[in-house]
């Protein structure tokens, strides 16, 4: 049964991702990327984390992906865009599909062997908040601050101008 | 192996059956009630041979007429999404029942059996996370059907129920604090033990700002009237103008599974869920000193009994609610949720940590 539903949400992923890169409907692109999350959430629980899979549906696919709707809804534009047709956009695309490619060997290939990844705790709300509040307090509380500063910049220049 | 499965199906069955029974029901309670306040009679006209029972049989006369009218979909709209939309929207609600728990574990047979179809150790997010899919049905449907008032509606759901969402989520943490889990289980558990010795520990007495802020946002949620701008009845009737026959049913039934399942909500997190103050596992014990024992099954019953009987009331508070407040205005629904109900609670946020590091 777990068997057959990875490879189900994985397949349904890579469709609806590659979809979504095919599709020149901007509409269609946000909604087939907001299927591609929520199977995504699906995978993290299936791997014992359903804490991770509910919080990638509800940030995701709940809030980010509705405020992009939202906004392609309202500007409502008709006819997609035409396709880049430039020659530096192809050669850093091929760069980058390159060293992403070798990223991912890389990170692959470090990864801990199944037996020492599947601890009981992992993922569990509580577990993962102590974390957070002792061993990563620092990255936790300088992410904070930056999305504070990014809330607080696009507050700023989204004020209407009063003269 | 296969009993457990059996097991599970037969709950998951179990539970539709009382949803959409509770579902279909409430519309007799929502049209009763309005008629009542209305100082009229209501749907009394259904009967079966004759018999009419304060028209009982209403929602049955409206389920087939809503399965036999034209299922149309006009030709400007955008086929595949419009007829996508009520399923996402009553899917995401409908799925969300099965974190509710019912009552506590019953014992048949020497095997352990909870009253509950999902349990992991984040149901309470588990729910949120689908609400909040349940937006998507929204703006599919006023996108999709190329209609300048439907893709109003779908805005103004999207909108309102995303700035709700934040404070519905925000008032929600002052409660985890109270009850340290995520899992819904526990929170009822938790809520079995009494203060002081004699008060039931209910959400309600730990967290009241809380469970104000919730019962607003929740209110908001299920877009009914004094929050009703996705649909505004008599301005642009809403995201779902364009549909009719059993599509326009599945979200008029959406809105009022919403509605139970707030309740069920507000129940499990601020009314104890299925405990009845001070029954515990094996009979009473009132604090003044009386012990009433009682068997394991009467007690399970009496859990279960508790828990509708919760519900009932909240889904009834509800309606009560939607047939006695005008509509607000959408700058005051806006300025409600972001500027009132949202610094509450991050106030009741700092107020519980303090009271509870005090305390401690």
């Amino acid at each position: 049964m777990a068997t057959f539903l990875f490879y189900l949400l994985s397949i349904i992923t890579v469709a609806s991702v590659v979809a979504m890169i095919f599709s020149r409907h901007q509409a269609h692109n946000a909604l087939l990327l907001a299927v591609a999350f929520t199977s995504l959430g699906g995978l993290f629980a299936l791997l014992q984390a359903p804490f991770i899979a509910t919080v990638q549906i509800i940030i995701y696919a709940g809030a980010i992906m509705v405020l992009f709707i939202f906004v392609i809804m309202m500007i409502d534009l008709r006819q997609p865009f035409p396709p880049l047709r430039k020659k530096w956009v192809f050669a850093l695309g091929a760069l980058l599909i390159v060293v992403i490619f070798f990223e991912l060997i890389m990170v692959i290939k470090s990864f801990p062997t199944a037996s020492k990844a599947t601890n009981l705790d992992f993922g569990h709300p509580a577990s993962l908040g102590k974390l957070l509040f002792s061993k990563y307090l620092y990255p936790f509380e300088i992410t904070s601050i930056l999305i504070v500063a990014a809330m607080v910049g696009s507050l700023y220049l989204a004020r209407r101008k009063e003269r | 192996m296969i009993v457990d499965w059996l097991i599970v199906l037969i709950k998951i069955i179990l539970a539709l059956i009382w949803f959409l029974t509770l579902t279909l029901y409430l519309t007799w309670v929502e049209r009763k009630e309005s008629a009542v306040i209305q100082d009229r009679i209501g749907a009394n006209r259904a009967e079966i041979l004759g018999l009419r029972i304060l028209g009982l049989f209403q929602p049955l006369a409206d389920a087939i007429k809503m399965i036999f009218k034209e299922d149309f979909v006009p030709p400007f709209a955008n086929r595949f999404l419009h007829t996508l939309a009520p399923f996402l929207s009553f899917f995401f609600v409908a799925v969300t029942i099965s974190a509710m728990p019912f009552g506590d574990n019953i014992r048949i047979a020497g095997r352990e059996i909870s009253l509950q179809i999902f349990d992991a150790n984040v149901t309470l997010l588990f729910v949120l996370a689908m609400l909040s899919l349940a937006i998507y049905g929204i703006v599919l449907s006023g996108w999709a059907s190329r209609n300048r008032y439907t893709l109003l509606g779908g805005m103004r759901g999207a909108a309102q129920l995303i700035s709700y969402e934040v404070a519905l989520g925000l008032s929600l943490i002052g409660i985890i604090m109270v009850f340290p889990s995520l899992r819904l289980q526990d929170i009822v558990y938790e809520q079995g033990k009494l203060l002081f010795g004699w008060l039931p520990k209910w959400g309600l007495f730990l967290q009241p700002l809380a469970f104000l802020i919730f019962l607003f946002a929740a209110l908001a949620e299920t877009k009914r009237v004094p929050f009703d701008l996705p649909e505004g009845e008599s301005e642009i009737i809403g995201f779902f103008t364009e549909y009719g026959g059993l599509k326009w049913g599945m979200f008029m039934m959406t809105d009022f599974m919403e509605i139970i399942i707030v309740s069920c909500l507000l129940t499990t997190l601020f009314f104890g869920g299925w405990q009845v103050p001070w029954l515990g596992a094996d009979g009473f014990h009132f604090p003044w000193g009386w012990d009433w024992l009682l068997p394991r099954w009467l007690v399970v019953l009496l859990q279960v009994a508790a828990f509708n009987l919760k519900v009932f009331f909240f889904c009834w508070f509800q309606v009560l609610v939607r047939w006695t407040y005008p509509r607000f205005r959408y700058d005051q629904v806006m300025d409600f949720g972001w500027k009132l109900l949202i610094p509450l609670s991050l106030f009741n946020i700092v107020a519980t940590g303090i009271i509870m590091s005090v305390i401690r």
